[in-house]
């Protein structure tokens, strides 16, 4: 249970990590350690080179550039729980990461870190599929932007080569008075996640539905956005046997199975969750409104 | 700057308020960089893996794992262990008293992950309830399961911090 020998590296800029990757064979960039440590003391991996980030300041930071919330790719989960702008203008981030591991892994743990991973069931990634997400990636070419529907390619698998790196993730930010909701169902606290499911939803003047985004984390290998349920909701007047409706839509998801959950059980559990999750993001959402329930 | 990597590194750490210089190969975690060459053997292993919370120290104030880092990414930080948390003079912190008091530990093993991780928690959170303590140290396992007591001694411990009202 201890790492393999490896050469260690700690660039103190972007440019030359990139300089680095791009000579180097066989090396893993080494964000917060939260899943590359573990995997290096059970020798999951076997890398030539460490590339650690943690010294380039210019990988942390949160600012908001017009609408769009800018993440830099090493901010500690713990620092953007924590940040005025994420806890006014995105608390369904709060929400999640209160989901993310345990303090002491939120303590270290990064964003850029959880979207390369991109764990079915890590929350982050369903964040950022939630509120699509733009992936900055910067490599010897220069930088490069991509959508987050196409930066989870597959199952643990992001869309970026070899020799480029994730920079930082810009969120759209939801319009000032919307609805959101972060529900998750795993067997202890801190687990991953055996469903997890994300809202945001805005309301039209009259309280019907103006936008609604719903996304299932840990039940495919790739977040999925529900857009079957998202298009009934769109227009339409909220009320709960709508809500049950567009819940039922988790019951055609092809979900993961593995030796403790079944396909079954975790479409069972997304229906739950979405219906739960749309009834507090439409509480919250008239409640932001100042409308009456 | 980097070069062509390397295989070990002179580094030099605050632990507990002292600065520790030593030669560290790159591949050695900070628990066992504590543990081997500074033979501060407070800091408990137990899954070497992120999952237990036995080794948790604090680095810059900050509860964190250290098997889950490696020595040299402590390089000019400060690292509190078990062994920093009692006065110079021996008492010992109150939350060590509080889980004295009530049973907080059995055969220890957690102990140390612990009470770091609480010492953090309670700054950030100095009247917690109880359902608060629990979620803050849900990624500790305490396998003697004496989770009531590690509680009861954390609310008595708040209340200590706080200085409100008189510990027996």
């Amino acid at each position: 249970m201890k790492p393999p020998a490896f050469l260690y590296h700690d660039p103190r800029s972007i440019d030359e990590a990139v300089a680095l990757l791009a000579r180097l064979d066989n090396a893993r960039l080494l964000a917060g350690g939260q899943s590359l440590m573990p995997m290096l003391n059970m020798r999951y991996v076997l890398p030539d080179h460490i590339i650690d980030l943690n010294r380039i300041e210019a990988l942390a930071g949160v600012r908001q550039i017009g609408e769009t919330l800018r993440i830099g790719a090493m901010t500690r989960q713990r620092d953007i729980a924590e940040h005025p702008l994420v806890r006014s203008r995105l608390p369904l981030m709060v929400e999640a990461l209160g989901h993310v591991g345990h303090r002491q892994t939120r303590n270290r743990g990064t964003i850029g870190g959880s979207l390369c991973h991109l764990d079915p069931a890590a929350e982050l990634v369903a964040v950022a599929a939630n509120l699509d997400a733009t992936i900055e990636i910067v490599g010897p070419k220069g930088a490069r932007l991509l959508p987050m529907a196409e930066f989870a390619l597959g199952f643990m698998t992001p869309a970026i080569a070899p020799d480029e790196m994730v920079a930082a993730v810009n969120l759209p930010l939801p319009a000032a008075r919307h609805g959101y909701a972060f529900l998750e169902m795993a067997r202890r606290h801190g687990d991953f996640a055996i469903v997890a499911v994300a809202v945001v939803l805005t309301l039209d003047p009259a309280g019907r539905l103006a936008t609604c985004a719903i996304t299932l984390g840990g039940a495919a290998a790739v977040p999925r956005r529900m857009a079957e349920a998202e298009t009934m909701l769109r227009g339409a007047a909220p009320d709960a046997l709508l809500f049950g409706r567009a819940a039922a839509t988790a019951r055609a998801v092809d979900a993961l199975e593995d030796a403790q959950v079944p396909g079954w059980y975790r479409r069972q559990v997304a229906e739950t969750l979405i219906e739960r999750a749309l009834a507090t993001a439409h509480r919250r959402a008239v409640a932001a409104n100042g409308m009456a329930s | 700057m980097s070069d062509g990597g390397c295989a070990s590194r002179s580094i030099a750490v605050t632990v507990n308020g002292s600065v520790c210089r030593a030669e560290a190969p790159v591949r050695l975690t900070l628990s066992d960089f504590l543990r081997q060459t500074l033979h501060l053997t407070g800091t408990h292993l137990g899954c070497e893996h992120g999952v237990c919370g036995a080794c948790t120290v604090l680095v810059d104030g900050r509860a964190m794992r250290s098997c889950l880092m490696l020595a040299v990414q402590a390089d000019g930080h400060q690292v509190t262990t078990i062994e920093g948390l009692a006065a110079p003079d021996g008492s010992l912190h109150p939350l060590q008293a509080a889980f004295c008091r009530h049973h907080g530990l059995q055969c220890g093993f957690c102990t140390p992950g612990l009470l770091t991780t609480l010492v953090e928690f309670l700054k950030d959170c100095p009247d917690p309830t109880a359902a608060e303590i629990r979620e803050a140290i849900s990624g500790n396992i305490c396998r003697c399961t004496g989770y009531d007591s590690i509680v009861a001694a954390t609310i008595e411990a708040a209340r200590a911090l706080r200085g409100d009202g008189t510990t027996p």
